[in-house]
């Protein structure tokens, strides 16, 4: 299915190219930058190209571009998650996906290539699988290497995950601390609209977890309140009937950190937002100039501070400069880019922060037509704002007594005010 | 001359080392680095640095080599030649050093093409690697070996893919299924062979091969559809437990499937759907009272086995495996089901841009026709001004898609927002969705073109050219009332610089130039001053402007309408070239004009159908949703249509012989085989666990399924034998009563977890012991299994006895002994006469299937002894009882007895070969074991 990968960095270089099938000259990914070229921002250039001959789908990760060479029917969604699985590795393996970091790990990324896809059909995406076959990159090793050059980095026999029902899961785990913590992490998206009203909000929430069991554990996961998930998505360790019928999540860990699932909250629940936005931007037609007052207080917090709060604006290219003061924390406006960050951290309710001053218009342009909308970022500890409580974590399968812990966190997702 | 080359080669040291150190910590440097930057400077470099690499690849040092092949690695991934390396590199394919070896395999995919006589002489190592006990070697050779793309190769490939197909190993079946399709890119005359290849694979139950061998399938072979028949429950049944990527293939390929093997589950409650049938058999009145009488739909069980079975599915992390699931629904599913899919289909919407891009597409494609399916998730399509361009409009097709007359002032009120948004391009998509809405809901239509009119005055040209535009499409449907806005439009053209917007006005003018008659003329005459310097596409609409006011008007507009009639006669286009003449000889009467002349009024005046604004996305569903044709909207090479549902479903029964019997048949072959002893009674229960619970849903979700065949009453006769079991298995283990969940999947991964039996013991050739020196008073036996086919008969497994004499006294006649039960086939060795002391070997070959008569004792005593006389008349009976042996391969699992411990290691073993089957249940590694032990005295 993919035939040729091509790596290619921010500015248009391709610094690395893997073939599956016979190579393809990387002459082919002039259409791409041919439509690179025409598209102003590299998030904009569509996933799916047409060549005489082949077929492009790239994904934008990380500043760079994988782009992989399809030459028959293929889904497209099937090469874009598995382009997604290979950045995901790349970050397991060296911790970033960037163009330095793979070009200092040329051999190993190569190695992880050959073993990802088979005749561009993938072959091992586990990571758990993976790491059996190809050990990443560790400092004890890279000195061993340097100093005798032999510590072989591949493993020689099959990983035990490969042929069993749960790739996810290696044989042979053992700890003398046992763990397992689960992170309930939730997101709001909402669109506030210039009045203060709520366009439309959602919380998508996601279980991050952490384990590192002896054995094979098998872990039961139950919930306070299951009826609030509407719609998840589960790492395919969850045995799917068992949530049907009871609603609670059994499955047998992955060995480290992985995510457990997806969750949807019905959108029957009213989202209350943690924070609102008093705004004002206005641009004035007479002299270059405009005004902006920004004030945010907390709304509904349950008693939690709002912390690692933060108003991104995305100026109309006419705003020159910015000349304002905060009450509370400080802001950056980058000339390039025109953005304007406020960082403003915690969230204090008796003194609320406030942005406020002039901005600057080019001399000339006409003013800007609408105003820039805001976006917003914040984390709230210790709280899911959907309310969702996980109940109980129990192990069979096992004798000894793991530690257990479960965090929340609410986080603001696509939270954007319109102004 | 010779110091010259000196130099160069200190230079390439230099490169080296410069290499060396870039390649740790500072590779960081942008693009090219410092290799490209010597290559370009002075190319000999770069072929004096390869002679380094050439020393160091034939140095002695493990350690030199591997770093050299590391750096030629490297220079494959920068897309470097290095093939002039090839004679160095391929001489270290047979290396120990197994991550050398992988690399040099990295080399030899990469550039046997380019040098196929050199690359030959690596295929025996590929050949003797395929022997090795490790199945990891075996896999990686194959895999090697299938991609060296030298036609020379092609029947030694066929043969190892034959081979492999037969493993033991799943993981190298896997990569037979893949390598049949390099054999086939590379040799499409082999098809017919590698079908069979693949007739056999698709047979086998191992979830791991499954998806591999669809898509050798889909690839090599896609029409062969009968292949699917026998296997389309299986499949259907393994779905859950198969690995996301092959889930996808298969999906996909069992819609094609479906499409021509089950009847349309559409026709139920579509009213119109029954009529034109009706009206199509209304001239056959049996086919009618036929039609009638089979009116109540039944779907298949097959049918519904499917949609049941991928359902779960739609929880999947991986967005691919969603989105095959949806179009699966949606192709196939009755319509009140496909709702299903909605939500999941939504959630995809959180994850990566890409994937949102190609996901609302389909949603676009499927909300022109199910309005429904998508208004309640309407918000969730909103657009935010972080989205990208191409993932905006989208979202933008989809709401105009889901606008109705009850939600058309909340999504009206959106679009307000979006026009004024600083992506221009987007605005402007804003403003055709706007006029869509408009001509698609009455209501809305003045509203909307009131919105569009304020735009007109709108500071961005783009925006102001967009509205001209729509304004005008939307005039076209209801032209009577709305003079005022033409003569708006009018007093803006000459602010209009957009041509596209210009061209519409005036055709605005010239179309309803009876209503402005007096700016009409005026607009023309601007034009006429301007003319030259317009675009093609306004100088068209202009001289069509002019026609028309020739015609209507023609005592104020003949002179004009000459005069442009002139320019565009000599204007640089062909078309306007063309045009012009045509208008002119239409409306100009002379005698060369003839007849039309007279109907120029009819033609140019005539009143013009109103526009149909409809989607982009409106024809995309000719294509399967999730494929690459659907998404570029034109065929993809080797896209396999969606066939149409048949008129009449064929054959069921092609399905249902075939897989109810090897199960069945297995089954029962396995308790006969195993009788009384219990060695697969665990494998059963699980089976049949499995087996209960899709049966189980299958009745909770259609009570059409109960009836399916001929196989309802053996069901129920199973569910009878099966009861017992099952409730042992609960009180057995608590964790037990989780099997059910996933049915074979847990129970699988239980065994596997506890035992590990299924990963064999790797290394070099396992030899086990058969009797110890000591107890043999000096003679000692091993055996092991070597891998080689046997000579005899291909279904013969070969054991190698190894027999060494550690006494002072010499054996005589030794052979094999009485040579029962019948149904294990021997090929022995012929006896020796004499021997002294030292140690030989001989091998005797087993058949591989022994099919033990039903009644037969579970194990068979003394199937095969070896006499060994020695001077004291001292025998020793080797005897070997192979309860089920069906393959060679599991044979490596069997581990060492103790002769001693006969009776115990009797039932030790069979609890192993309990265990064991059951963990290979469904994959089909048929449990067996081989056990050897001496009957002393």
């Amino acid at each position: 299915m993919i035939h040729s990968l091509f790596l290619i960095n921010h500015s248009g270089d391709i610094f690395l190219e893997k073939h599956w099938k016979s190579v393809i000259s990387r002459s082919v990914c002039d259409y791409f930058f041919e439509a690179k070229e025409k598209a102003a921002e590299p998030e904009n250039v569509a996933p799916v190209l047409q060549t005489p001959h082949h077929y492009l789908i790239t994904i934008y990760r990380g500043k760079l571009f994988f782009l992989s060479v399809v030459q028959t029917e293929a889904p497209p969604l099937f090469v874009i998650e598995f382009l997604h699985r290979v950045a995901d590795i790349f970050q397991d393996y060296f911790g970033e996906c960037s163009e330095s970091v793979i070009k200092d790990n040329v051999v190993t990324v190569y190695e992880l290539l050959e073993e990802m896809l088979d005749n561009g059909f993938p072959l091992a995406t586990e990571s758990n699988v993976l790491k059996e076959m190809i050990r990443p990159p560790t400092i004890l090793r890279s000195v061993v290497n340097t100093l005798t050059g032999t510590w072989s980095n591949v493993g020689d026999t099959l990983p035990t995950g490969q042929l069993s029902n749960i790739p996810w899961r290696r044989a042979g785990v053992k700890y003398t601390n046992n763990e397992a913590y689960f992170d309930v992490i939730e997101e709001i998206d909402a669109i506030v609209d210039k009045s203060g009203t709520t366009v439309c909000a959602e919380i998508q929430g996601v279980i991050e977890a952490c384990v590192r069991l002896t054995g094979m554990p098998d872990l039961t996961l139950s919930f306070m309140n299951p009826r609030l998930l509407d719609d998840v998505s589960f790492h395919p360790c969850v045995r799917f009937k068992r949530w049907e019928s009871e609603r609670a999540l059994s499955f047998i860990p992955p060995d480290g950190n992985f995510t457990l699932m997806n969750y949807h909250v019905s959108s029957q629940n009213l989202v209350a937002l943690p924070v609102y936005v008093k705004q004002s931007i206005s641009f004035f037609d007479s002299g270059p100039c405009g005004r902006l007052d920004i004030t945010v207080g907390p709304k509904q917090t349950m008693g939690k501070t709002v912390e690692a709060l933060m108003v991104t604006i995305h100026m109309p290219k006419a705003v020159l400069s910015a000349n304002l003061t905060a009450t509370q924390g400080s802001y950056t406006y980058d000339l390039a880019t025109k953005v304007l960050v406020w960082d403003i951290g915690k969230l204090n309710p008796q003194k609320l922060p406030n942005l406020k001053g002039s901005l600057s218009l080019q001399a000339g342009a006409p003013k800007p037509e609408d105003n820039p909308s805001l976006n917003i970022d914040l984390k709230i500890q210790q709280m899911a704002i959907s309310g969702l409580k996980v109940s109980r974590l129990e192990m069979f399968g096992e004798k000894y007594k793991p530690f257990k812990g479960v965090k929340y966190l609410t986080k603001a997702g696509k939270f954007q005010v319109r102004t | 001359m010779q110091q010259q080359r000196f130099f160069a080669l200190r230079l390439s040291r230099c490169v080296l080392a410069l290499a060396d150190q870039s390649a740790r910590p500072a590779a960081a440097d942008p693009g090219g680095g410092t290799f490209p930057l010597f290559h370009r400077a002075s190319p000999p470099s770069s072929v004096l640095r390869n002679e380094d690499l050439k020393e160091m690849l034939e140095s002695n040092k493990e350690s030199l080599k591997l770093e050299a092949m590391k750096r030629v690695v490297g220079l494959i991934a920068k897309g470097k030649n290095a093939s002039e390396l090839f004679p160095a590199v391929v001489k270290n394919v047979a290396s120990k050093n197994i991550e050398l070896k992988k690399l040099v395999y990295v080399y030899l995919v990469r550039y046997a093409e380019e040098q196929q006589d050199l690359a030959l002489l690596s295929i025996s190592t590929f050949q003797r690697a395929l022997k090795e006990p490790n199945q990891f070697i075996r896999a990686s050779a194959l895999r090697v070996l299938s991609s060296i793309r030298v036609p020379i190769i092609v029947p030694i490939m066929m043969l190892a893919i034959k081979e492999a197909a037969a493993d033991m190993s799943p993981y190298v079946r896997k990569t037979s299924a893949h390598a049949i399709q390099k054999l086939y890119s590379l040799d499409p005359d082999q098809k017919e062979q590698l079908i069979e290849v693949i007739e056999k694979l698709l047979k086998d139950k191992s979830t791991l091969v499954a998806g591999s061998v669809v898509v050798a399938f889909e690839e090599v072979c896609p029409d062969r559809i009968d292949l699917i028949h026998k296997n389309y429950r299986k499949l259907c049944n393994l779905l859950v437990d198969v690995e996301e990527w092959g889930q996808v293939v298969i999906i996909s390929m069992l819609t094609r499937y479906a499409r021509t093997q089950f009847t349309s589950p559409w026709k139920e409650g579509a009213s119109f759907e029954e009529n034109n049938e009706k009206a199509f058999y209304a001239s056959d009145s049996e086919e009618k009272s036929e039609r009638t009488e089979a009116e109540a739909y039944v779907m298949d069980p097959d049918h519904r086995l499917l949609l049941r079975n991928t359902k779960p599915l739609l929880q999947s992390r991986n967005t691919a495996v969603v989105m095959s699931v949806a179009q699966l629904y949606w192709h196939l599913a009755p319509r009140h089901e496909v709702n299903l899919v909605t939500k999941s289909l939504v959630r995809l919407l959180r994850s990566h841009r890409e994937v949102q891009y190609i996901v609302l597409q389909n949603i676009a494609t499927m909300s022109i026709q199910r309005k429904g399916m998508f208004e309640p998730y309407m918000k969730s399509f909103y657009v935010r001004s972080t989205d990208a361009t191409h993932i905006k409009t989208l979202k933008l097709e989809i709401l105009t898609n889901l606008a109705n007359e009850a939600n058309i002032s909340t999504i009206l009120r959106e679009f307000q927002t979006y026009v004024k948004s600083q992506d221009k391009a987007f605005a402007a998509a804003t403003i055709q969705a706007i006029g869509r809405c408009a001509t698609n809901i009455s209501e809305v239509t003045d509203t909307c073109l009131n919105g569009l009119v304020l735009l007109l005055s709108n500071r961005d040209e783009t925006v102001v050219a967009e509205s001209v535009v729509v304004i005008k499409k939307l005039l076209q449907t209801q032209p009577t009332q709305h003079s005022e806005i033409i003569k708006h439009m009018a007093k803006l053209f000459d602010n209009i610089t957009v041509s596209m917007a210009r061209a519409s006005i005036l055709w605005l003018m010239g179309e309803y130039c009876d209503r402005v008659p007096k700016i009409a003329p005026d607009v023309l005459r601007k034009m006429a001053k301007s003319f030259t310097a317009e675009e093609d596409i306004v100088k068209l609409q202009t001289v069509n402007l002019a026609a028309k006011l020739y015609l209507t008007n023609s005592k104020q507009t003949k002179l004009l309408t000459q005069y442009i009639l002139n320019l565009g006669k000599y204007d640089q286009s062909y078309d306007i070239r063309d045009r012009t003449r045509f208008i002119r000889q239409l409306i100009v009467p002379n005698e060369k004009s003839g007849a039309l002349n007279k109907y120029a009024r009819r033609i140019l005046l005539a009143p013009k159908p109103a526009p149909v604004l409809e989607s982009a996305f409106k024809d995309r569903d000719r294509y399967q949703l999730g494929t690459l044709s659907h998404s570029l909207n034109s065929k993809a090479s080797g896209y396999q249509e969606l066939s149409d549902w048949p008129a009449v479903a064929p054959d069921q029964s092609v399905r249902n012989v075939e897989v109810v019997e090897p199960v069945r048949a297995r089954s029962s072959q396995r308790f006969s085989l195993s009788g009384p002893a219990s060695s697969s009674e665990s494998e059963e229960q699980s089976s049949e666990e499995s087996d209960k619970t899709s049966s189980d849903s299958g009745k909770s979700s259609s009570g059409s399924e109960e009836t399916s065949s001929g196989s309802d009453s053996q069901q129920k006769k199973k569910k009878k034998t099966k009861k017992a079991p099952q409730k042992k298995s609960k009180t057995a283990a608590a964790s037990r009563c989780y099997l059910f969940l996933r049915g074979k999947m847990v129970a699988d991964v239980y065994s596997r977890a506890s035992f590990q039996v299924t990963a064999p013991s790797f290394g070099p050739v396992k030899t086990y012991e058969l009797l110890h020196h000591m107890t043999g008073k000096g003679l000692s036996a091993k055996y092991h299994f070597p891998r080689q086919p046997c000579l005899h008969q291909p279904g013969m497994v070969a054991v190698q006895v190894t027999l060494s004499n550690g006494s002072d006294r010499s054996l005589e006649e030794i052979h094999v002994g009485d040579r029962s039960p019948a149904s294990l086939n021997i090929h022995c060795f012929n006896t020796i006469g004499e021997y002294e002391a030292s140690s030989w070997c001989e091998r005797l070959y087993l058949n591989k299937l022994l099919p033990l008569p039903e009644q037969a004792p579970p194990l068979p005593d003394k199937p095969l002894s070896l006499n060994n006389i020695d001077q004291a008349k001292k025998t020793c009976t080797i005897s070997i009882s192979l309860p089920l042996v069906h393959d060679c391969c599991t044979l490596y699992n069997t581990r060492p007895l103790n002769p001693r411990a006969h009776a115990q290691t009797h039932t030790h073993t069979h609890t192993q070969t309990q265990t064991q089957t059951h963990t290979d249940r469904d994959t089909d590694r048929r449990g067996s074991t081989l056990k050897l032990s001496i009957a002393g005295d």
